[in-house]
């Protein structure tokens, strides 16, 4: 955190990510603010409320629904100077502009050598959970984190979400900023069964007023252990830690918070440790980044494992409606997959 | 024939099957281009500058000319382009085809793997060059080096890139001719089509929440009108009346397809873009002075806060899609010759000629001049190195540029490259 600030406000995340996009407006004027639905409504999640009102209709506007001429212009918009935080209302619906996110904002800067930047912050909410169905639950992060350029970014409470998303606006490279909806309005332990908690009496729905930020690359340890190291992100945090609980097992859990760049540091630390390894994430398997976490523990921390890394993920299926609690990978799952490799020899 | 052909016709003569677009003449028969509509000079003057998009609807079929084939400039706009604009110009078309010259020969001789000649097009690049102002940005495809000759770059910096030498201003990151001039107003060129074309209309819409009079052009070609994005890049310049030139570049051909898979034989590309609620002319791309007539027109109406104005420049590619293409494989050899709107060089010539700027003799000069100066640039260039000659830009700048700053993992993997 770069600025300590002393006045802190109960926030939900919808409420810590518009508060990071006033703040971010409020010190810059070249930020602007614009999507489906992101202007006048402020958002289908209420995240860009009474921005426009603000700020005015040039800062935050809405968009026509055609996804790669928001991330199109949005990317000319960088190239003259502006940097444009921009919405993609659903993470399922980013695919239309694949092309201009990883053959354009994720090429500018190198196939011009540096003449064209394209500090471009896409952001969309992310992950399953709700009952989405097919396309409203996806967690596609696999196929930005492959893209040379991009920098893969999501975080799991309101106090980091706001402090990351203003080092996103503020970061030279185009982020993908991925916001995991079913956190919005509590965190969720994946107990569909039990009352939705909210911020409210969370530690890190406490956020600070004003301007502070949290490094991109930076995984946070939510719980400090030694008999396994677990690397989530998003929902899964939640998941991890209620999962840890249920097993009773001694899981440290690290929060990867950015998929690009990597704190390579803290899983390399962890896992020299505690010797055992579990990654969770809700995407499907095949491919999914849990791959790449398992190659670089297999390839740093080879000599201090001491069971076969395990991955809990989603299935390799679309996601499923009525089979919700069946595909999202919940603390059952996890607690199953912690008590395997602590008692695998 | 009308144009294309539907499987089964020919046997039950009935009209079911699948429509197929055909280009009018193929290898061995006659170039035909009597479905081109082709106006007439002079006939039409263009609106004010404040006119509703409505206003131009006569431009849509009809074609926007000024240069007569007895090379006087006809209309209300003869007088639009000054002589030393005419001679600036000339200066720049010529220079970019003698260039072209020069980089196809290099191309044949194995100096480079690959190059891509704008025959026929030269007018269209430097027009629009010459009626933008400095600060505004070009969005260009592969085939608008023809900017880079107004704006006065140095060609051996081009031939640097497409050698990717040590001297290579984008540092051998770049096939060659996907050039990027900042400085000279030109985007960074990308090998994906119609990219550019809302990434410009983003731009302008950059200059216009900054209150700023900056404008942007942007270039695509016939084919490329089929990507989606050109489609998102005309909704948005006109849903927010974006400071930005929208020029297709109609030149008949998307490598061997005819233009009629993009639609081309339905409407033309100034009626469709028309239809998105944008101010749309149809102009004759060979015909410098209607280019520049058009264009200034266009950038005065944006940058006085009227929006978006589209362009579709009717032209001919003259030479083959690139290096690696032949086009007597599917096009008539005469089309060319046949092509009704001339060469945009000879025809300008016969105008200065005819006008008294230039005399035959002095533009005979000014070729040569072209010609040595591309020669002694090629020279200049080679000495910086060639690529095939294994004297490359250097091994290490290929991780640089991919973040602003160059993160842990890529250290490492610099370090096992070796660098």
């Amino acid at each position: 955190m770069s600025e300590t600030l002393s006045n802190t406000r109960k926030m939900n995340m919808i409420e810590a990510i518009r508060d990071a996009h006033d703040v971010a407006m409020e010190r810059d004027d070249d930020v602007v603010v614009f999507g489906e639905d992101a202007g006048f409504f402020g958002g289908v999640f209420r995240c860009t409320a009474g921005l426009q009102e603000k700020y005015g209709t040039s800062r935050c506007f809405d968009s026509p629904i055609a996804e790669s001429g928001i991330v199109g212009t949005g990317i000319g918009m960088a190239a003259y100077g502006l940097k444009p935080v921009i919405e993609i209302q659903f993470a399922d619906y980013i695919t239309p502009a694949y092309d201009q996110i990883s053959q354009e904002a994720a090429r500018i800067r190198y196939r011009s050598n540096g003449q064209f930047t394209c500090p471009i912050v896409i952001r969309t909410p992310t992950g399953g959970g709700i009952y989405g169905g097919q396309t409203h639950s996806q967690s596609p992060e696999a196929i930005f984190t492959h893209v040379s350029g991009l920098k893969v970014v999501i975080p799991s409470n309101p106090y980091d979400a706001k402090g990351l998303l203003i080092a996103a606006i503020e970061d030279p490279d185009p982020v993908i900023f991925l916001e995991p909806k079913r956190l919005y309005n509590g965190p969720f332990e994946g107990y569909h069964d039990r009352a939705l908690k909210g911020w409210k009496d969370h530690e890190d729905g406490k956020v600070p007023e004003g301007y502070y930020t949290i490094p991109l690359g930076e995984a946070k340890t939510v719980r400090g252990g030694n008999a396994v190291t677990v690397l989530a992100y998003g929902n899964m945090v939640h998941v991890c830690q209620a999962a840890q609980a249920e097993s009773g097992v001694d899981a440290e859990i690290i929060d990867m918070r950015s998929l690009i760049p990597l704190d390579l540091d803290a899983i390399e630390r962890s896992v020299k440790k505690t010797g055992r390894c579990v990654i969770v994430h809700e995407a499907t398997k095949t491919s999914g980044f849990g791959g790449e976490l398992m190659a670089l523990v297999q390839e740093r921390c080879f000599y201090h494992l001491e069971a076969p890394i395990v991955r809990v993920t989603g299935w390799d299926t679309p996601y499923p409606h009525a089979q919700e609690w069946d595909y999202f990978p919940g603390p059952a799952r996890v607690a199953k997959a912690l008590k395997k490799v602590v008692e695998a020899v | 024939m009308d144009g294309f052909q539907r499987s089964g016709e020919a046997e039950s003569g009935a009209r079911r099957g699948l429509r197929v677009p055909q280009p009018p003449a193929r290898p061995g028969e006659a170039p035909d281009f009597s479905n081109v509509a082709l106006g007439e000079p002079g006939k039409l003057g263009l609106p004010p500058l404040d006119a509703e998009a409505s206003a131009f609807g006569v431009f849509h079929h009809d074609l926007f000319r000024v240069l007569g084939e007895d090379g006087a400039a006809k209309g209300p706009h003869a007088g639009d382009v000054s002589d030393q604009e005419l001679k600036s110009a000339l200066l720049a078309m010529i220079r970019t085809r003698a260039f072209d010259t020069r980089m196809l020969r290099a191309q044949r001789q194995g100096k480079t793997s690959f190059y891509m000649t704008c025959t026929g097009e030269e007018a269209i690049g430097v027009g629009c060059a010459l009626a933008a102002q400095d600060g505004d940005m070009h969005f260009p495809t592969y085939r608008q080096q023809g900017i880079l000759f107004a704006n006065s770059i140095d060609p051996e910096a081009m031939m640097n890139q497409i050698y990717s030498n040590k001297k290579d201003p984008l540092e051998g990151k770049q096939l060659p001719v996907l050039y990027s001039f900042r400085e000279q107003g030109f985007f960074t060129i990308s090998g994906n089509l119609g990219t550019q074309w809302p990434q410009a209309v983003g731009w302008g819409m950059a200059s216009a929440i900054k209150g700023d009079d900056k404008i942007a052009i942007a270039y695509i070609g016939d084919g490329a009108t089929a990507e989606g994005d050109w489609h998102q890049g005309n909704l948005f310049a006109a849903v927010y009346k974006a400071p930005v030139l929208l020029c297709v570049i109609n030149n008949q051909w998307a490598i061997s397809t005819t233009n009629a898979f993009a639609g081309a034989d339905l409407n033309t590309f100034a009626a469709r873009m028309g239809s998105y609620g944008l101010p749309a002319l149809r102009v004759d791309g060979n015909d410098l002075l209607a280019v520049m007539a058009a264009c200034r027109y266009a950038a005065a109406r944006a940058r006085a806060g009227h929006g978006a104005v589209a362009i579709e420049f009717l032209t001919y590619r003259g030479g083959a899609h690139s290096t690696s293409d032949d086009p007597t494989k599917y096009r008539a050899k005469e089309e060319l010759e046949a092509w009704p709107l001339g060469d945009p060089i000879d025809r300008l010539k016969a105008h200065v000629i005819a006008k008294g700027i230039l005399s035959a003799d002095e533009i005979e000069a000014i070729e040569k001049d072209a010609e040595t100066e591309m020669r002694e640039a090629e020279n200049r260039a080679e000495e910086n190195g060639l690529v095939h000659a294994g004297q490359g830009a250097p091994g290490e700048a290929m991780f640089d540029d991919v973040y602003a700053e160059l993160p842990g993992r890529l250290i490492e993997q610099k370090k096992e490259a070796g660098f």
